[in-house]
């Protein structure tokens, strides 16, 4: 990547929203039809400036209206929030009990800041393609778990521009969700709890007076049987997550019965570096030679399960999810740090993605370059011809789909009212 | 629409349920002094919910003592009872919600609490109705959800097994009911149904959750609207007084809350805080204050819990400034801190934004809201740490090494007493200072809130009469 593709001067973000940015998507997207409605103009944007200015409780009459003030003030990144009861910039002359928030997409947010303790590759802010596994994998999870268990069907998933994922859902019933219940399908879904100072962070069984414990809820039982393959090829190849003492340890300190840890920490410590599928498979014979059956060999087939579900089960960050009036930064923002722009991803090929070979604002206004020298004029629908195009046609094809139930309602309505 | 039709049924009856859902104001007239005492009636029964709730009473507690609550004040007999004896009480029971709620719909806050406590009641009346009486409600109001025939779907009965096996309930249910999954948020949030395309199939014995949840939202909904109206009811002096009174007797009757200055006099300023962290600190904010000074920054939460805490112990927000720039050190420039924390600090004063007055958080908000992510460190130790870290920090931070005393603390924790826990290692590093075992915060209060513990502290040390800052033998810990 040359120096050029992560700038994100105020010029080249400025020609990315005059000549890229899709706002008329962005805007049926948040709308659902071609007339505005409350669900736009009564929509809170929030805009980040440079030198960290935060104007909030913005609102627009429609897409062109957005477009001249993004241009005008030239964001950094902005955001979208909920649809309030009055339009957001007429705030200050409303009483506060009156201005609240009505409608919101229910929104997950996964960051790889959270799989700090569990990946090797990578740390903090870094990321790259083998961390992404464990994106794939929460995605894979979750796009199952929303629309299978709550009926969810318009996902939008989309790459938040450095090293995390954002999932917006847009039916209907998932705009009118109350608090409480966005707070029930976080609590359904959460499974990692616990900071630093709590290594087991799996607790999903009821425990019984005689110490054993329940089985899974079917939700983490059919969670688990994906992540197991997801386990095998991840945490104990390519991450190789108990390779290293402290990797190890850790692991042992999940597991319940201390004879078995006691026999492998000799024997580990003995074999230093062992591979990780090596200790796995240590573990495993230790687990089998316990009575069949037994109390004892259920305990440890309960706690390997919760290592597996430790390791790979979606990690989120739940406070996003809680609140209608949370905001999230808008679909094809550009990440000023990377200069990557945040497209969407097809969760069905969420494994192959690259985030290192999502465009960047600098390589598209290049593409745009060459295509002015040929066609002179530039034009607003620029985009179709760079890059960035397969990704808007995805926003639109997700937005016809919004866009048609709206329309069958319609004729539903119009026809019940003849 | 269905209570219409029991009221038609027995034209000649007002109240034929026991059971009322509240979802049609009361059309009969009462005097204004039936008015008043007739809702501070309700109100005690209300308030002695609300202080269970605060004293972490067992379900079961709770029952009893609000069941005899409403022997004394609010009685409704079931239907066996005479009519000249039932047609009354359940007047009043109807009369007095109706009052309260025009009393507690003028903010969110007494919103929150009075759909709490009102729906806590209906649930203690319900799990002491008679099984008759339980079924002609469900059939009134039409709330039991629809049944499902297990048996004609194999896979669903699978799936069924499977969620019975990891919940309390253990055996497959007789039978089933199918509602909107937005209908049983709780059973949800705790997976204890089955949920498929958007439904939740909740088993009999959890059934009456669905009927507490509607009785939950029908309320909330309905105080809003009343919330609305409010302002349009333009009521003469009569009734806006008692109305005012009586929600003030609501709030003032419990509170966990703790104000700044209470116990303790004079400023504390930024340069005390290590040295009062060293000697009084409860274990969560020891742990906070450590990891403030280990890794020169703390996580949102973790910044929120701390600063009302200091604020409440008396740090002023000059003094909150100087704390947290120290605190930060060479991590962060003076500019990002003037940018984005002095902000944050000021709100938590309720010098920015809506400039609400934050009260610190107590042990309760701290143990159940909002618990710590990967890589923070906020929240209730005995809670959210592990027990191999809480033993060691107990016994390298607070010098506890008597193995009875550890096992003691452990078990608490096993239990789920995490206030318990705290309390008696207040009381085992106060040992020195006459504190003896039960004694707690003083008559045998326990811990509820992390200031009390830090101002029962500072209060011991003061009465032994040690000048602050001299060598204390309590604690020597050299770090």
């Amino acid at each position: 990547m040359s120096a050029k593709d992560t700038e994100c001067s105020p010029d080249v973000t400025l020609a990315f929203y005059r000549r890229l940015y899709p706002f008329k998507s962005i805007f049926t997207w948040l709308n659902h039809q071609n007339p505005p409605t409350k669900l736009f103009t009564h929509r809170e944007f929030a805009f980040t400036l440079l030198g960290d200015v935060y104007l909030r409780y913005n609102s627009f009459n429609n897409a062109d209206d957005l477009k001249r003030e993004v241009c005008r003030l030239n964001p950094t990144r902005f955001e979208v929030g909920p649809v309030y009861s009055a339009r957001p910039r007429d705030k200050k002359t409303m009483r506060a009990a009156t201005f609240t928030p009505l409608l919101r997409e229910l929104v997950f947010d996964i960051d790889m800041t959270d799989y700090d303790e569990v990946r090797t590759c990578c740390t903090g802010k870094g990321i790259c393609s083998r961390c992404w596994a464990f994106i794939a994998a929460a995605v894979k999870i979750l796009d199952r778990i929303l629309r299978e268990d709550f009926d969810f069907k318009h996902l939008l998933w989309v790459y938040s521009g450095r090293r995390g994922i954002h999932c917006w859902i847009s039916d209907q019933s998932a705009l009118a969700l109350s608090d409480d219940s966005r707070r029930a399908i976080v609590h359904y879904i959460e499974v990692i709890k616990g900071g630093k100072e709590m290594t087991k962070k799996v607790n999903v069984r009821l425990v019984h007076r005689n110490g054993s414990v329940g089985g899974l809820h079917p939700m983490l039982a059919d969670s688990l049987s994906y992540l197991r393959t997801v386990f095998g090829e991840l945490i104990l190849k390519d991450q190789d997550c108990f390779e290293e003492n402290k990797g190890w340890e850790t692991l042992l300190e999940l597991l319940p019965n201390k004879k078995i840890n006691e026999k492998l920490r000799k024997q580990w410590e003995a074999d230093l570096f062992r591979a990780s599928d090596l200790k796995w498979q240590d573990l495993i014979s230790e687990v089998s030679a316990l009575g069949k059956d037994s109390a004892e060999q259920n305990l440890m087939m309960a706690a390997l399960e919760d290592v597996v579900l430790q390791y790979t089960y979606p990690r989120i960050d739940s406070e996003v999810s809680k609140h209608r009036n949370h905001l999230l930064k808008a679909p094809f923002c550009v990440h000023p740090a990377t200069g990557r722009v945040c497209v969407p991803i097809d969760p069905a090929r969420v494994s192959d993605f690259d985030p290192e070979k999502v465009p960047t604002v600098g390589q598209l206004l290049r593409e745009l370059d060459g295509v002015a020298a040929q066609n002179g004029e530039p034009h607003h629908s620029d985009w179709t011809k760079t890059s960035l195009k397969p990704y808007v046609d995805m926003l639109d094809q997700h937005v016809a789909k919004l866009m048609k139930v709206v329309r069958e309602q319609n004729r539903a309505e119009a026809e019940r009212q003849f | 629409m269905n209570s219409s039709k029991v009221a038609i049924k027995n034209s000649r009856e007002k109240y034929p349920l026991r059971l009322n859902m509240y979802d049609r104001p009361p059309a009969q007239d009462v005097t204004l002094e039936e008015f008043e005492t007739w809702a501070i009636d309700r109100l005690k029964v209300l308030s002695e919910i609300e202080s269970s709730f605060v004293r972490n009473r067992t379900h079961d507690e709770l029952k009893t003592v609000t069941t005899d609550q409403c022997r004394k004040y609010l009685p409704v007999d079931s239907n066996n009872a005479e009519l000249q004896t039932r047609e009354p009480q359940r007047k009043k029971d109807h009369v007095s919600h109706f009052i309260l709620r025009l009393a507690f719909c003028r903010s969110e806050e007494l919103r929150r609490r009075f759909v709490k406590a009102e729906t806590t009641l209906f649930r203690v009346r319900y799990e002491n109705s008679a099984p008759a009486d339980r079924e002609k409600f469900i059939e009134a109001h039409n709330v039991g959800g629809d049944t499902v025939d297990v048996q004609k779907d194999p896979a669903l009965l699978k799936q069924l097994q499977k969620v019975a096996a990891s919940a309390a309930h253990a055996t497959l249910e007789k039978s089933y009911y199918k509602v909107p999954w937005t209908q049983v948020p709780d059973l949800v949030a705790t997976r204890r149904v089955y949920l498929k395309g958007g439904f939740a199939y909740v088993p009999l014995s959890l059934q009456p959750n669905i009927i507490y949840q509607k009785f939950q939202q029908n309320l909330e909904r309905a105080l809003e609207q009343t919330a609305k109206a409010l302002p349009r009811l333009d009521e003469d002096d009569r009734l806006v007084p008692i109305l005012e009174h009586l929600s003030k007797g609501f709030v003032a009757g419990v509170s966990g809350e703790y104000r700044a200055g209470e116990g303790i006099d004079g400023e504390v300023t930024a340069d005390m805080v290590d040295e009062i962290a060293r000697k009084h600190f409860p274990m969560c904010m020891r742990s906070l204050h450590e990891t403030l000074r280990a890794d020169r920054h703390l996580k949102h939460a973790g910044r929120l819990q701390f600063t009302l805490f200091l604020k409440a112990m008396g740090v002023s927000v000059e003094e909150a400034i100087v704390f947290w720039r120290k605190g930060y050190g060479q991590s962060m420039t003076d500019d990002k801190f003037n940018k984005e924390y002095k902000y944050n600090i000021r709100h938590s004063y309720g010098l920015e934004g809506k400039r609400a007055d934050y009260p610190a958080m107590n042990c309760q908000r701290i143990i159940t809201q909002n618990g710590p992510g990967p890589g923070e460190t906020h929240g209730c130790p005995f809670c959210h740490h592990s027990i191999d870290n809480l033993t060691s920090s107990l016994t390298s931070v607070y010098r506890i090494t008597a193995q009875a005393d550890l096992m003691e603390i452990q078990r608490a924790v096993k239990d789920g007493f995490y206030h318990v826990a705290c309390t008696r290692v207040f009381e085992i590093t106060h040992a020195e200072r006459g504190v003896k075992k039960g004694e707690g915060l003083g008559a045998g209060e326990s811990v509820a809130h992390p200031n009390k513990y830090v101002a029962r502290s500072r209060e011991l040390e003061k009465a032994a009469g040690m000048p602050s800052g001299a060598g204390d033998a309590m604690m020597v810990d050299e770090a």
